[in-house]
């Protein structure tokens, strides 16, 4: 996945359609208060310079599903494990819960069930058919929508073809307004996601960790600044 | 001590016949404050784990840290018995059973944590490797695997060297006993009577304990600290921290074994076995853990302040001078600045009172090293848009409050059904020269018909 930073707005819309997607629980403002909201993705804002020079940038952040995963060797039960196409699978029917994952993530990523979820109505008829709902003292964190891929890639072996290149999305990419976020397979050299990986602009979320990100984030060009000045 | 064999038998065997309303009236204090956490426990599984504090970033607290604390506590028996049995320390005799019994207590207490933080405890046997339905192993890469282990093989390890040199004690209580107490204790002395042979062979089983414990109990801390070093976060990947977090182990053991001393010598009139000499001897090895805390304490934030990575500075000016400061410097005064002056001066050192005085701030002290450890680190990891904070909850305390009293309760039974002091060892003690087989049928001379 390739995320612009130029061109996140941050309207949180991807939040909004991942929460949908992926049957995650709303927590309800005291939980959230006390840092136990349950979001896949969230954006991170900063502001720069001082008031009123002031300017604000938008991070949006998931899982990088690392190709060197702090989070996966530490889990004793295989729940947190990577899978074939490179994906940082978490299996939830594995998961016991000791949270040793999101002590290693350096990213913060991943969210805890502390409680049973709940979905106040009429949310509760909303919920996706294709993802599992996850029961108290379960790990959970972004998939990438491992649903939707692979329920490409069950249609695209129907059809006896391969997978095109932007295909199918995952819900934060679909819904970006401003397509800040382009999803593909990084193993294609040729797809669009690999070719702006390569940017110049491009950088990995701590990089310096050795953690090797799937995700790259292109940062903001300056020169729109300098021809602002 | 000028005693004969039969009144050290009735001195130390005098809490086994013969209990008093204190006994009943402590049991029941701290039967409810036991009960009363197992509530909290079962509050916690029925309601999920979210009646806790725990929050996004600290996944880790109160249990983790009681986790560490009693493994730590849990060092002082095993770990300093074998020791002292190794190096052949005379003074030891009286010593080593209050300290091997800690050790079994503690770390069973402690083996609880992992359970009690778990998200769905009901699933904790999914870290026991054996074939099952779901055609997995478990992941031997964990380091909380890691942990299984070396709990398991201290706790088989502690309890087998707190056991194996109580046979000659429990044929004796059965010898004198006589109704249920001769029953239970028949079976529980596994036939000893006492014969050369037997003699022979537990000496040799309990010199290859003492050998082989003592890398197994330094493993297991080592194994502990590992859960944390392991992981990619400010603070905790460091490589001091085995060493660390064994010293920090030996340094709240012998603390804890000094006050349950003091308290087994006031409640149960041991006051001519458990003398002076041995508080004196128990304080020069705590002022040197004392030290050497010290000394790893310094070399820890020395390095982490020369270093000034900005990720790991957020940690330690949070513990330094931030919002976990007050906790930081009371730790360091109950570690360091009470009980090293105290325990440096001959004069204060060899009077009870004063080593219990200096004993009890560690145990404060050590138990806020580990909350410091975890929480600070995990409200401040690498992202600063995620740091965060931590407060715990009602259910939290009271299992922590709860495995305080378990510790008293399961002391308090022990003490009114084991000898709480070795009493072959001691009279072995009383006659130096001789071998111990020659000695054998005199420590048991007073238990023939």
């Amino acid at each position: 996945m390739v995320i612009d930073e130029d061109r996140c707005t941050g309207c949180e819309a991807c939040v909004a359609a991942c929460h949908a997607e992926n049957n995650i629980a709303t927590v309800g403002g005291d939980q959230a208060a006390r840092g136990r909201a349950m979001h896949w993705i969230r954006v991170e804002r900063y502001y720069e310079g001082d008031f009123p020079d002031i300017r604000v940038k938008y991070r949006p952040v998931l899982c990088q599903q690392c190709n060197d995963a702090p989070c996966e060797p530490v889990c004793p039960t295989y729940a947190s494990y990577h899978n074939p196409e490179g994906l940082n699978a978490q299996i939830y029917n594995r998961c016991i819960g000791t949270r040793y994952c999101a002590n290693a993530c350096p990213y913060l990523v991943r969210v805890f069930n502390f409680y049973n979820p709940v979905w106040d109505k009429p949310l509760n008829l909303q919920l996706n058919p294709d993802v599992s709902v996850r029961s108290v003292g379960i790990m959970e964190k972004c998939t990438f929508c491992i649903q939707r891929i692979k329920t490409a890639e069950i249609k695209a072996q129907a059809e006896k073809r391969p997978l095109k290149d932007g295909e199918f999305n995952p819900a934060c990419v679909q819904s970006c307004p401003t397509n800040a976020m382009v999803f593909g397979d990084l193993n294609d050299p040729e797809s669009r996601v690999s070719r702006l990986s390569r940017s110049s602009r491009g950088t990995k979320l701590l990089e310096d960790l050795g953690t090797h990100p799937a995700v790259t984030y292109l940062k903001r060009d300056t020169w729109h600044d300098e021809q602002n000045a | 001590m000028n005693k004969t064999p039969e009144q050290i038998n009735q001195d130390l065997l005098r809490p086994i016949y013969h209990t008093t309303w204190r006994f009943y009236a402590a049991a029941t204090v701290l039967t409810a404050l036991v009960l009363a956490a197992f509530f909290a426990w079962g509050y916690q599984i029925y309601f999920g784990i979210g009646v806790s504090g725990l929050n996004r970033p600290v996944f880790w607290a109160f249990y983790i840290t009681n986790f560490v604390f009693w493994i730590g506590i849990s060092h002082a028996g095993t770990l300093i018995s074998a020791i002292l049995r190794v190096s052949n320390a005379g003074w030891r005799r009286p010593v080593t059973r209050c300290a091997e019994a800690i050790t079994v207590f503690a770390l069973s207490i402690s083996g609880m944590f992992p359970l009690i933080h778990l998200g769905r405890p009901w699933l904790f046997f999914w870290l026991i490797p054996y074939p099952t339905e779901r055609g997995i192993w478990p992941q031997f890469r964990s380091p909380l695997l890691w942990d299984f282990f070396a709990i398991n093989t201290y706790l088989i390890g502690s309890v087998t060297f707190l056991v194996l040199p109580s046979f000659p004690d429990f044929a004796l209580i059965r010898d004198r006993a006589s109704g249920w107490r001769k029953k239970v204790y028949s079976i529980v002395s596994l036939g000893w009577r006492g014969t050369p042979k037997q003699w022979h062979r537990l000496e040799m089983a309990m010199r290859i304990m003492a050998v082989a414990i003592i890398p197994v109990a330094v493993s297991v801390h080592t194994i502990v600290s590992w859960d944390f070093a392991m992981a990619p976060v400010p603070g905790w990947h460091s490589t001091i921290f085995g060493p660390y977090f064994v010293a920090g182990a030996i340094f709240s053991g012998i603390a804890a074994l000094i006050i349950a001393m003091a308290l087994l010598r006031k409640l149960l009139h041991l006051e001519e076995y458990l003398r002076p000499i041995h508080f004196d001897n128990l304080g020069k090895l705590l002022l040197v853990m004392s030290l050497l805390w010290f000394y790893f304490v310094f070399a820890e934030r020395l390095t982490t302040w020369y270093g000034n990575f900005p990720s790991e500075m957020s940690v330690f000016w949070s513990t330094q001078v931030g919002s976990f400061s007050p906790l930081f410097w009371t730790m360091v005064f109950c570690n360091f600045i009470i009980p090293a002056p105290i325990l440096a001066i001959k004069n204060l050192r060899n009077k009870i009172g004063w080593t219990v005085a200096a004993s009890i701030p560690i145990i404060i002290g050590m138990w806020l090293e580990r909350f410091l450890i975890i929480v600070p680190s995990l409200s401040h990891k690498i992202m600063p848009y995620n740091f965060g904070s931590y407060r715990p909850s009602w259910v939290e305390i009271t299992i922590t409050a709860g495995t305080f009293a378990g510790m008293g309760l399961l002391y308090l039974i022990f003490s009114r059904v084991f000898p709480i002091i070795s009493i072959w060892e001691l009279k072995l003690g009383m006659g130096k020269e001789t071998k111990a087989p020659a000695l054998a049928s005199q420590a048991t001379a007073a238990e023939q018909p």
